[in-house]
């Protein structure tokens, strides 16, 4: 479903990713762990096509097409989907008039009918269930106000509307309590099948007892250093990333 | 730029002729009326069109309305084309329709429903009748001075459009009046004047739409006055939609009654040089003002407001917001004056000002003017500019939204802030759709 060739990435005048490889086929989780500043939320923002992540070099293909030529309204349209570390918050503009208008937008592509206001409320009420979104939240400006914890399922609660093809989720367990750990890991769980892949981006091991990856990769200053089962995050629970450094010391 | 002075004095031999022959077309008129045309045409032919090293007309170069020989608009040739574009604005639901065709009134494209006490028709006609609301007491008390396109309005005071609301009578749908300008094969002028008396305890709703035949340049120049009774409640809308043919320049002066409540909606989408200068008066005590105001300048058009509140007494509330959108190469002025008098204690005035700048070739002077002379007051003021936020973009997009549809969505977000507080939904739905259209053309401009 995609593959990863040799990306390097700069954001800000910095060089931060320097030849990253990857390959997800469907129905497949992947978990991206690593430290601080070892360039995990890089890799989402570009392959999400972030203006200001720019890609000096490699390939990413997306169903066979190339995911790098695409806007990023149109690598949405396609299926894919980012949630968002910082979820931005906009003033004035209606949550469930934009969650409508992003759905048709996909619906359009998919060369399905556009929904009315009447089929999308009907649609959005179970999946709106799910994940503890209130009406209130619904009516309310997109995340304006919102607590850390109502905008990171406000992102899951899109994805579960959105239905992606593949969706990356980046850093969706920082700043969560426990309670709203296990609702937005169960709306994740809830959405796995056969045709859809996960990137699960993440510092902590704790979110993938929840969300348990297929595959696992430790990214450390711009490369994959190891790439192995969910065992490997386990490890790294326990050693901390400390060793990265050495690893990285002696290749 | 700089004039020679012999073209001054040809400019103005031209409305000076231009005003010989409006006197002699219009024929006899009341006393009071030929010595005020008189006074105005004099104080204009001193002050002359104004220059940018005039203060009040620093941003603004009015060189291209001075230099065109704008004749006085007559009765449209073509008479087709008024009643099509009356009708594209037109809604239902209205206590009264009064068209202005090229500064005249048109009863014949007026409906009028009101109860018989409500006096809403043509002004020439309510000064023909001498009624008491429209006599020299009234009209004439309207200050030109330091403002030469009111003197050249009142020079040419003839027509228009007059409602008089009797003290307690509440006037449920809004009076709406259209004022046309259809130029023939020259450049026109038309000055139509709005006189609007609310009586003490009357309620009204107030809405002007400004509209005109594209192709030949032309100018509207309009003076409304709003005086409202003691205890009067006047809500009253701007729409304008002139083409980029035309420049509008237009004065607005209000006058509070005690705790009157006057509140106006301004919406400035068309024409090329535009300037909106509001005068209000807070002329009793617990008076209560609000303007609010959106604006779209593109291309090379230049949208410029100038507001003046007055506190000249105790105990009253002034809210101001004014939303801008600047596109292209396109500027805009924002000027927001408030005067506090002496004895204006208490007064509690807040002046608000934002706008969205589009492009980088976009420009806008904004300048908040607070004159305070009292000592117990509440006074606040705040501008912001800024750009369309790349985040929100980037948020919007990163959902499917096309670039268009997403910028489009935070501007119907930034504007609906005024939008939203349109009470009347048709006019609510047209300034919706217009400002939509005026950004599609913005975007067609740039690719």
């Amino acid at each position: 479903m995609l593959e990863v060739k040799g990306l390097k990435v700069r954001a800000e005048g910095k060089d931060i990713l320097h030849g990253v490889d990857l390959k997800v086929e469907a129905g497949e989780v992947h978990a991206i762990m690593g430290p601080n500043g070892s360039g995990k939320s890089t890799l989402a923002r570009a392959l999400a096509g972030h203006p200001q992540y720019e890609v000096t070099a490699g390939e990413a293909r997306y169903l066979g097409q190339d995911l790098l030529a695409m806007d990023p309204d149109e690598r949405a349209r396609q299926g894919l989907f980012m949630a968002f570390q910082y979820p931005v918050e906009i003033a004035g503009v209606n949550n469930a008039y934009f969650l409508k208008a992003a759905l048709n937008a996909r619906r359009k592509h998919q060369g399905l009918e556009e929904l009315d206001a009447i089929e999308f409320m009907t649609l959005i009420r179970d999946k709106a269930g799910l994940l503890d979104i209130d009406q209130g939240m619904l009516s309310r400006a997109v995340n304006e106000g919102f607590s850390g914890g109502e905008k990171k399922r406000n992102e899951i609660f899109q994805m579960a509307v959105l239905e992606p093809t593949l969706a990356i989720l980046d850093e969706t367990d920082s700043g969560l309590d426990i309670d709203a750990l296990r609702v937005v890991s169960h709306g994740v769980n809830a959405m796995r099948n056969k045709d859809r892949a996960f990137i699960v981006v993440t510092h902590y091991q704790r979110l993938l007892n929840y969300i348990v990856p297929d595959v696992v990769h430790v990214l450390n200053d711009g490369v994959i250093v190891r790439s192995g089962g969910k065992e490997l995050a386990l490890e790294l629970e326990e050693k901390g990333y400390a060793w990265l450094e050495a690893a990285g010391a002696k290749a | 730029m700089k004039t020679a002075p012999g073209a001054v004095a040809e400019r103005n031999d031209f409305y000076l002729t231009e005003h010989d022959r409006f006197l002699h077309e219009r024929g006899a008129s009341a006393p009071w009326l030929r010595e005020l045309r008189g006074r105005a045409l004099t104080r204009f032919a001193e002050m002359g069109f104004p220059t940018t090293r005039d203060e009040e007309w620093r941003f603004t170069n009015v060189g291209p309305i001075a230099e065109t020989p704008f004749r006085l608009a007559g009765v449209p040739a073509d008479g087709a084309a008024a009643p099509g574009l009356v009708g594209g604005v037109a809604f239902g639901s209205v206590a009264a329709r009064l068209v202005v065709v090229n500064g005249r009134f048109a009863a014949d494209l007026s409906t009028v429903s009101v109860e018989s006490r409500v006096n809403a028709g043509g002004l020439a006609a309510a000064i023909a009748k001498d009624i008491p609301e429209v006599g020299d007491d009234r009209l004439a008390t309207l200050r030109f001075d330091g403002r030469p396109f009111v003197a050249l309005n009142t020079a040419f005071l003839d027509d228009g459009a007059f409602i008089s609301i009797p003290a307690g009578v509440v006037v449920p749908d809004p009076i709406h009046i259209i004022i046309v300008t259809a130029p023939g094969a020259d450049p026109a002028v038309a000055h139509p004047r709005i006189a609007v008396v609310a009586g003490a305890n009357s309620q009204a709703t107030i809405v002007e739409t400004y509209i005109g035949v594209p192709g030949t340049p032309y100018l509207t120049n309009a003076v409304t006055e709003v005086v409202l009774g003691d205890r009067a409640v006047v809500e009253h809308y701007k729409d304008q939609r002139e083409p980029v043919t035309a420049h509008h320049i237009a004065t607005m002066q209000v006058r509070l009654g005690r705790s009157s409540t006057f509140t106006s909606q301004s919406f400035a989408f068309g024409g090329h040089i535009v300037r909106n200068d509001i005068l209000a008066v807070l002329a009793g005590e617990g008076g209560e003002c609000t303007l609010n105001g959106l604006y779209f300048s593109d291309d090379r058009r230049l949208v410029d407001t100038h507001t003046t509140i007055d506190h000249a007494l105790p105990h009253c509330a002034s809210h101001e917001l004014y939303k801008g959108i600047v596109a292209g190469k396109a500027r805009a002025i924002f000027n927001g004056k408030i005067i506090v008098r002496q004895d204006a204690q208490k007064t509690d005035a807040k002046q608000t000002n934002r706008a969205l700048l589009l492009s980088d070739g976009a420009q806008i002077n904004t300048k908040p003017q607070l004159e305070i002379f009292a000592d117990d007051v509440k006074c606040t003021h705040g501008a912001a500019i800024g750009q369309l936020d790349d985040e929100a973009m980037f948020y919007l997009r990163a959902r499917g939204l096309t670039a268009v549809e997403a910028r489009d969505l935070l501007i119907h977000a930034f504007a609906g802030e005024i939008l939203n507080r349109v009470k009347v939904e048709s006019l609510r739905t047209q300034m919706e759709s217009a400002l939509f259209e005026q950004l599609a053309r913005d975007l067609e401009d740039r690719a």
